[in-house]
């Protein structure tokens, strides 16, 4: 049965990852003219813009326009990343390229990162405190296992997932950045009872819901009324509570979040 | 004897204390190999409970990998266990040390396998119960590939004395529990006065499955039964002591022999 | 009652046999499920009544067998007198017993390496004929067991894994011969359906889905294309022993998202085929997606019925296609009697008088990626729609869902992936789909049951006025089948994938679903 089940693991990653499974993958990248740089840009632009940002500049996954990517430290890594995709995430196989498109993506993803490094002015440490302090993030947000919140997405892997300048976006107009899995729902029982919060799940009958009090379970035959929200966000905008001095403190603190330690 | 997990790893243990110092000198594959094998795969891996291992290809093991995967994790529904207890260099050094005795070759088998075969037609009637490349009963154990399943003095005593034999496999193999596989003769008598002999084909606290001798197969609950008998030890395969002659025993044994499978 | 059912006991009938003639005449022996879509006519409906719109509240689990493999089921099981056969992912099956659920047998297979399949390695259900069950594998086997016992009565190789052919597709038993379809449309294959002689496993023929050099239909191939012209078989097609004929579906043409490679229509792929049971010989074909470039693979299951349509008595075909049309043929000649749209599209502006799609521009794949409703996985898929005789309804569980199309580079290598191209969701979009009524000769829906998200889960109607589904959250679901009022559901906890079933177990009808990686089975309480 295992033995069954081993096969069917490396039947399927041989399917999945490898689009042609005797390709050995050379260290440089083979496919770097100006014509294999504008089909890249093409190719990232179909496949990859939609979960990296048009420019790489981070939404759903992590922004890829810096010069050092933590898990591509060279050209071989970054295709076979791109080839394979990376298990336990959301970062799928590239099993709809053949072999030169995955280079030709590699190559453009580089290009992306030959941009100079982000500035982010402002002192993390005073960050620190804002987020504490007049930011009252915690409420909702967690960070290192730490703060209230579940409400909103952790942050301790904020800085390695947004750029410097999606995070301050998302500070100012939290509208316009809400990340999927948030969205927002609007329900009002037949009891006349009244919950906005975050949408945890949904099916064909009923739907769960987090708001500050904590979850709620409905069926929704029991619902008057049951709408999303999905251009809304139950984070406040910081544009009034900030000066712009503390908005840099606080964007410098959320980028120096990499991770646990 | 049950090969359970626990009682060979103990007789393990003391076979490779008893006999360290003599060991110590051959190779760790051989040693492993006698401690955690040899009590069913046989000392000389000839078979025995458990298949030939000197046979030239494994049916379970296309590969070195397949194998390794094999000795680790066991085949469900079978008695080969898995080995918690091995590391994968243990397991490596026993592979190589099988693969040292796939290149002997099989002692030659008394009797004449083709009058063998004439005999699991005629006067054994083997067919009623047992299946062989496709063809035949499903009452008792399939017999395609026996030959590297179990030795020829195993097969020897089977004819002979079935019920000193009965296939059993209650192993420790309860991971994957799906089918005792183990050919118990069980009675039953429903309370409605039916009388059902047959083997298990599977057991629960609430139910029992059973085929009988025509291989239909039966489903009770077990509060609807007045009886449940069972006969360990017993079976309904003959004794073939009397029916077939010494000469003509050896034969049907060399015929089973070399039914090794590959269907 | 109950008591006294149980007391008796219940054993196999003596002869346990399922012979041609049974599965002919499924419809007279509602109790058993003997054929993967019910009978030859693919209904999947149960005649059996025990389970109603005024009791089916109380339907609970009877039992559940949990499957062992790491890969979710799509299987759907087939009951004969008391047995359960289902078949599990790569093409291993289990006997259970209906009563207990207990396992009767099982059949292991360890797959070779160097298996492909664009999806994953599952096994959609098995065959009976005689005392045999017929199962296809993963790696491209087709293998007889005997039925009482799971031991191997015969294995054949119908094709070679290493250049990514595989068998997914349930089996069809017509009269002594077993049909079976091949995969790997992604792979560059060219596509065939095969019959086996049940008895022996050797082959009785084959008919390929794509012409070679010299053979009709070749001009619709540019160059070479036809060389990886796919149009494989994956989904169990339809029997009218009345005019001994096989209908099956073929897929799409290979490489799936170029279709610079390969101009033409691309003949057999997205096609209806209609063979001789006894040669393989087509009498005719009906090809619902000409040049198809979105993979919109015609593989669905074919219903036949006969009914009145322009003012004739006729033998029909009901077609529930992937590209959001349903079609309903004349099944003697091919010919399109009617089409209408069941599901969201943006492709086609309809079809034209011979049932030919009229596109619309704009709707092909492109590097930076098309726009399209419906997406890859279309309008509908391989799981089962159903047709009610006493509702007078076409059930389909369709799926309202749109998707972005990349073409690529077209590059050939064996065993490898040959799509050129790919496909993702409509980023921000939440699609849906639904269970939608039909009316069978028109196509007019009749009602719809909103579902949260598009299913991949199959129909069954019931003479207890019911239609039971599935949904992606874990539903299995009893509807109303006049109105679409739901009436019953259960969440299993995880996706429903795989079509329902039901029979008689002991006397009382139960309903069988796989979910996952578990079979439930429910019954009355």
């Amino acid at each position: 049965m295992i033995r069954t089940i081993l096969f069917a693991w490396v039947g399927a990653a041989v399917a999945l990852a490898q689009i042609d499974p005797e390709y050995v993958a050379p260290k440089q990248n083979p496919h770097t003219s100006p014509a294999d740089l504008k089909r890249g840009e093409q190719l990232f632009l179909g496949h990859c813009a939609g979960c990296h940002g048009p420019k790489g500049e981070g939404a759903r996954g992590p922004y890829l326009a810096r010069p050092k990517l933590r898990r591509a430290p060279d050209d071989a890594a970054l295709f076979e990343l791109i080839r394979d995709g990376i298990p336990g995430t959301e970062m799928p196989a590239g099993w709809a390229m053949i072999m030169k498109e995955v280079w030709q993506v590699t190559g453009y993803v580089r290009s992306l990162g030959r941009t100079a490094e982000e500035k982010v002015p402002g002192d993390a440490a005073r960050g620190a405190g804002l987020y504490r302090t007049k930011g009252n993030c915690s409420q909702c947000h967690t960070v290192r296992g730490q703060g209230g919140g579940t409400f909103g997405p952790d942050l301790t892997e904020i800085g390695t997932r947004r750029s410097a300048s999606y995070l301050r976006a998302a500070l100012l107009e939290p509208e316009k950045t809400v990340p999927e899995g948030f969205v927002q729902v609007h329900i009002v029982t037949k009891e006349g009872k009244t919950i906005t919060g975050v949408r945890l799940n949904e099916d064909t009958f009923t739907v769960q819901v987090r708001d500050l009090n904590g979850v709620h379970s409905f069926e929704k035959r029991d619902l008057k009324d049951f709408h999303k929200d999905p251009g809304k966000s139950p984070m406040p905008g910081y544009r009034t509570i900030f000066t712009a001095p503390e908005l840099d403190d606080l964007v410098a603190y959320l980028a120096s979040l990499r991770g646990a330690s | 004897m049950h090969c359970s997990f626990l009682s060979w790893s103990r007789l393990g243990a003391v076979l490779l204390l008893a006999t360290a110092n003599c060991l110590a000198q051959s190779p760790p594959g051989q040693r492993l190999y006698s401690a955690n094998c040899a009590p069913c795969h046989g000392p000389t891996g000839a078979g025995g409970k458990a298949p030939d291992l000197t046979a030239p290809r494994y049916r379970h093991a296309p590969n070195d990998q397949a194998l390794f995967g094999i000795i680790r994790f066991g085949i469900p529904n079978s008695g080969m266990p898995l080995t918690r207890h091995l590391t994968d260099q243990d397991i490596h050094a026993v592979i190589a040390y099988l693969r040292t005795l796939q290149e002997t070759s099989p002692p030659p088998a008394r009797g004449n396998a083709l009058a063998g075969r004439q005999l699991y037609r005629t006067k054994g009637n083997c067919s009623q119960c047992h299946t062989l490349q496709g063809t035949g009963g499903a009452t008792g154990p399939d017999l395609t590939d026996i030959g590297a399943r179990r030795s020829p003095a195993y097969l020897r005593e089977s004819l002979v004395n079935p019920e000193a034999a009965v296939p059993e496999n209650f192993m420790v193999y309860r991971l994957f529990s799906l089918i005792p596989d183990n050919f118990l003769q069980v009675r039953a008598v429903t309370k409605d006065g039916r009388r059902i002999t047959g083997t298990r084909v599977n057991e629960d606290p609430f139910s029992i499955q059973i085929r009988d001798s025509s291989d239909r197969l039966h489903s009770f609950w077990k509060d609807d039964l007045a009886e449940l008998h069972k006969d360990r030890g017993k079976s309904p395969m003959p004794s073939y002591r009397v029916l077939l002659s010494e000469e003509e025993l050896d034969d049907l044994v060399a015929y089973l022999v070399s039914q090794r499978g590959g269907l | 009652m109950k008591r006294m059912v149980l007391l008796i006991g219940w054993a196999a009938t003596a002869v346990g046999q399922v012979s041609y003639d049974r599965i002919r005449r499924a419809d007279s022996e509602p109790g058993n499920w003997l054929t993967y879509s019910g009978n030859y006519s693919s209904h999947r409906f149960s005649k059996l009544d025990q389970i109603d719109t005024t009791n089916v509240k109380r339907l609970k689990p009877a039992w559940v067998y949990q499957i062992q493999a790491r890969e979710k089921t799509q299987s759907t099981p087939l009951v004969a007198d008391g047995v359960m056969y289902l078949s599990e992912p790569a093409g291993e099956v289990t006997a259970l017993d209906t009563r207990t659920g207990r396992t009767l047998w099982n059949y292991r297979r360890t797959m070779p390496k160097g298996t492909r399949g664009c999806c994953s390695q599952v096994n959609r259900g098995v065959a009976l004929l005689d005392d045999t069950v017929y199962v296809g594998t993963f790696d491209a086997h087709l293998v007889a067991l005997d039925a009482k016992s799971g031991v191997v009565r015969w294995d054949t190789t119908v094709a070679d894994h290493n250049l990514g052919h595989s068998i997914t597709v349930a089996p069809l038993a017509v009269k002594d011969k077993i049909v079976v379809g091949i995969a790997g449309g992604e792979y560059g294959v060219r596509g065939f359906v095969d019959a086996y002689h049940a008895k022996t496993g050797q082959r009785a023929w084959r008919f390929w889905t794509v012409p070679v050099a010299g053979e009709k239909g070749v001009e619709t191939w540019a160059g070479e294309s036809w060389k990886h012209g796919a149009a494989t078989t994956w989904v169990t097609g339809a029997f009218d022993p009345d005019q001994n004929l096989v209908f099956w579906g073929t897929g799409n043409p290979g490489p799936d998202w170029n279709g610079e490679v390969r101009k033409g229509d691309n003949l057999y792929s997205d096609c209806l085929l209609a063979l001789d049971a006894d040669t393989g010989k087509m009498k005719w074909y009906f090809q619902f997606t000409p040049h198809d470039v979105h993979d919109w693979d015609s593989t669905e299951v074919p219903v036949l019925v006969d009914g009145v349509v322009r003012g004739e008595k006729r033998k029909l075909v009901l077609f529930a296609n992937r590209n959001t049309f349903y079609y309903v043929l004349d099944r003697q000649s091919g010919q399109f009697l009617a089409g209408k749209q069941f599901a969201k599209q943006t492709w086609a502006k309809g079809l034209d008088d011979a049932g030919r799609p009229i596109r619309l521009p704009n709707t092909s794949p492109t590097v930076e990626g098309t726009k399209v409703y419906p997406s890859v996985p279309g309008g509908t898929n391989w799981f089962s729609p159903s047709y009610s005789p006493v509702a007078n309804l076409f059930y389909v569980a369709a799926r309202d869902e749109g998707g972005i199309y990349h073409m690529g580079e077209a590059e050939y290598k064996p065993g490898a992936q040959f799509n050129a191209g790919g496909f993702r969701s409509i980023p921000g979009e939440e699609p849906a789909g639904a269970i939608r009524a039909l009316r069978p000769f028109t196509g007019e829906l009749a009602w719809e049951f909103k579902l949260f998200s598009p299913p991949w889960a199959g129909v069954m109607s019931t003479a207890g006025g019911l239609v039971f589904g599935g949904t992606n959250e874990g539903d299995f679901l009893a509807l109303d089948a006049a109105t679409g009022k739901i009436l019953w559901r259960f969440q299993t906890g995880s996706q429903v994938k795989a079509n329902p079933i039901s029979y008689l177990s002991g006397g009382k009808q139960q309903v069988a679903i796989a979910s996952s990686n578990a079979l439930f089975v429910f019954e009355l309480e």
